[in-house]
């Protein structure tokens, strides 16, 4: 068998999945526990084993790439100069990454802001500020405020690139690792993140990869990219298609997980009316957000703050009594798998806020501005309402008897017109948790990676060949 | 352009709920065939957004549009804007029809500049007197002076009968 395994070192599991690279299919998968705190090698042999134990024998596998969401993801810290302008630009690079924002500055740095990103203890910081041949002064500040600094962290420079230059050598002076990359805003209200994401990529597999100790398990893989990239990269593979597979054209995905919840677009997200005004900064077309505080598990509680407890509970067919129970349950241990009725009802409601509160958030907004000339509708951020296909990925969703269920909580809302939802997206569940495999198989066979990811994701029957893929029982969390 | 060295950046725009753009992006288009680099933020642009614009492009000059007579409403407090974030000495241009009705010029433009703009140009200026104006401001700085010691062009502009 021409074979490749992928893995993903998760916080809660170490997933991995055999693929067949001839037959286009995912041979088994398995898992093992996440032991990155110890040894990953630990739990990379326990599902190797179970792996094993499906297969009969593991083959010669032709690739071993592996994502890494461990030890806390990839966490970042971004700098720009205007809060909506370069810095969410920065942002959005970052997020694109598959990154988690654990800080966002804009202007200059204070003492005190350089002390808090310390604090944060980022593994990468952003730096961004000024158009090309834009502003140069704030981001040259930042840099020496970080470079007089007692960071130690590697810093991607993506602003202005008058003061690239200069910025790399008061980096290296200080003897601060740093790389620089393109501009995430050559010109105003012009987003080109790819180059940024390219240097965190890297900087992520030379780097970050020793630094949560995943590398102990180098010699048998390569770590390629944080687990979310995969997903996005797999997403942007499907809606785009390889020569001679056309893609499935403007898509959406949603991974409702264990403490956040992702959305993945993959769209202009042009106005889908006429005579639309669009205002503030373009949206990137791989557009990632991830909302920390709507998670299956570890942020159940908060789900159910921001949804409010009596519609949980009227959702879930509990009582508020009950509900707050089974929440303490779930707070007492974030791995607990659904056991009781109410508990599948309870997380099918939950995952169903969780998915439609992500999807609003990430959606833009069209409303109507009244001016001296009559009503004019302006739109802010993407309009999805022409999304052709929605997929689902994560455990709640693989596991769901109801998957569409909790799909249907991203559609748009007759009740709220201005949020620009999917309107009638065909969904496409991905029960095998196989998007993060397709993502990183992408990176060294395009072509099998696509036609894998169409064939492991099921239709809107939902019904596909499935054989021997009961091996892994899904998780709730990653 | 009088500048010999790097092209300067212009910020344009029309502000406020006006959607007029028509005249806003022909003297883009003109500023632009002059050499300037000119970050065009189109109709329907909220006043913090030109001076963001600005910041971020290191501007030296924004040009604000105002179309339908609520300039006066849109307009107030632009200086203090561009002062709040750093760029109080930015030159700043308003043009358009600038108030409600037929009001005598003289008043409209003690009213803007009063409010912090550098120049006010009335209802027909031709971007060709712009250019030229901008380019004796811009030289007039270099020098130390705010804008030239020039008139700004009103022949265009015929009161009202």
């Amino acid at each position: 068998m021409n074979a490749a395994l992928l893995i993903d070192f998760g916080s809660t599991y170490t997933k991995v999945r055999a693929v067949d690279l001839d037959a286009r299919e995912i041979a088994a998968t398995a898992q093992g526990p996440s032991t990155v705190t110890t040894d990953v090698n630990i739990g990379l042999d326990a599902a190797l084993g179970a792996l094993k134990g499906r297969l009969g024998d593991l083959p010669r596998f032709r690739y071993r790439l592996a994502a890494s969401s461990a030890a806390g993801g990839l966490r970042m810290v971004t700098i720009g100069l205007v809060r909506e302008l370069t810095a969410q630009a920065a942002r959005e690079a970052a997020l694109g990454a598959g990154a988690k924002l654990v800080g966002c500055f804009a202007y200059r740095l204070t003492r005190g802001d350089v002390a808090r990103i310390i604090d944060l203890e980022p593994d990468i910081v952003l730096l961004c500020g000024g158009t090309d041949g834009g502003d140069s002064a704030v981001i040259l500040h930042n840099a020496r405020a970080l470079a007089r600094s007692a960071l130690d962290r590697p810093i991607v420079v993506a602003g202005n690139r008058d003061a690239a230059e200069e910025i790399a050598e008061v980096l290296a002076a200080a003897r601060k690792p740093h790389v620089v990359a393109d501009n995430v805003m050559p010109e105003l209200n012009v987003l080109r993140t790819e180059g940024a994401r390219e240097a965190i990529r890297g900087v992520f597999i030379r780097r970050i990869v020793h630094a949560k100790g995943v590398d102990r398990a180098r010699e048998r893989l390569d770590v390629l990219m944080p687990t979310p990239a995969a997903v996005l990269d797999a997403a942007e593979l499907l809606a785009n298609g390889v020569q001679g597979g056309d893609g499935l054209g403007e898509l959406l995905v949603v991974d409702p997980g264990g403490a956040t919840t992702d959305v993945h677009s993959i769209c202009a997200g042009a106005p889908s009316v006429d005579g639309v005004v669009q205002q503030g900064m373009p949206e990137p077309f791989a557009k990632r957000t991830v909302e920390g505080d709507l998670g299956m598990r570890h942020n159940a509680a908060s789900i159910v703050e921001a949804c409010g407890a009596a519609r949980i509970a009227v959702e879930a067919r509990i009582t508020q009594s009950l509900l707050e129970a089974l929440l303490a349950r779930i707070a007492a241990d974030a791995g607990r798998l659904p056991e009781s009725d109410e508990d599948v009802r309870l997380d099918l409601a939950l995952a169903r806020a969780a998915v439609g509160l992500a999807v609003k958030r990430h959606a833009g907004t069209r409303e109507i501005a009244y001016t001296a000339l009559g009503p004019v509708q302006v739109q802010r951020g993407k309009d999805l309402s022409r999304v052709r296909t929605l997929i689902g990925t994560g455990g709640v969703i693989a596991a769901s008897a109801a998957p569409e269920a909790i799909l249907r909580a991203a559609l748009a809302d007759p009740a709220e017109p201005a949020s620009l939802r999917p309107k009638a997206p065909e969904w496409r569940i991905d029960r095998d948790y196989a998007l993060f495999a397709c993502g990183l198989l992408a990176r060294v066979e395009r072509r099998a990676a696509y036609e894998l990811a169409m064939a492991t994701l099921s239709g809107p029957s939902g019904e596909r060949q499935r054989e021997s893929c009961t091996a892994c029982r899904p998780s709730s969390g990653r | 352009m009088t500048s010999a060295s790097k092209p300067k950046t212009l910020v344009t725009g029309v502000i406020g709920a006006d959607t007029h753009i028509v005249g806003n992006r022909i003297l883009s288009m003109a500023l632009e065939k002059e050499g300037y680099r000119v970050v065009a933020l189109g109709a329907l642009t909220p006043a913090g957004d030109f001076v963001k614009a600005a910041v971020e492009t290191r501007a030296a000059a924004i040009l604000v549009s105002s179309l339908y007579g609520q300039g006066e409403i849109d307009c107030r407090g632009f200086r203090d804007s561009c002062v709040e974030a750093g760029l109080g000495g930015i030159l700043l241009y308003v043009g358009g029809n600038l108030v409600v009705g037929k009001q005598p010029w003289p008043d409209v433009e003690r009213r803007y500049l009063e409010m912090g703009f550098d120049r006010a140009f009335p209802p027909g200026t031709r971007a060709e007197d712009v250019i030229r104006t901008l380019g004796r401001d811009f030289s007039a700085r270099e020098s130390g002076a705010r804008i030239a010691n020039v008139p700004t062009p009103r022949e265009a502009f015929r009161e009202a009968t």
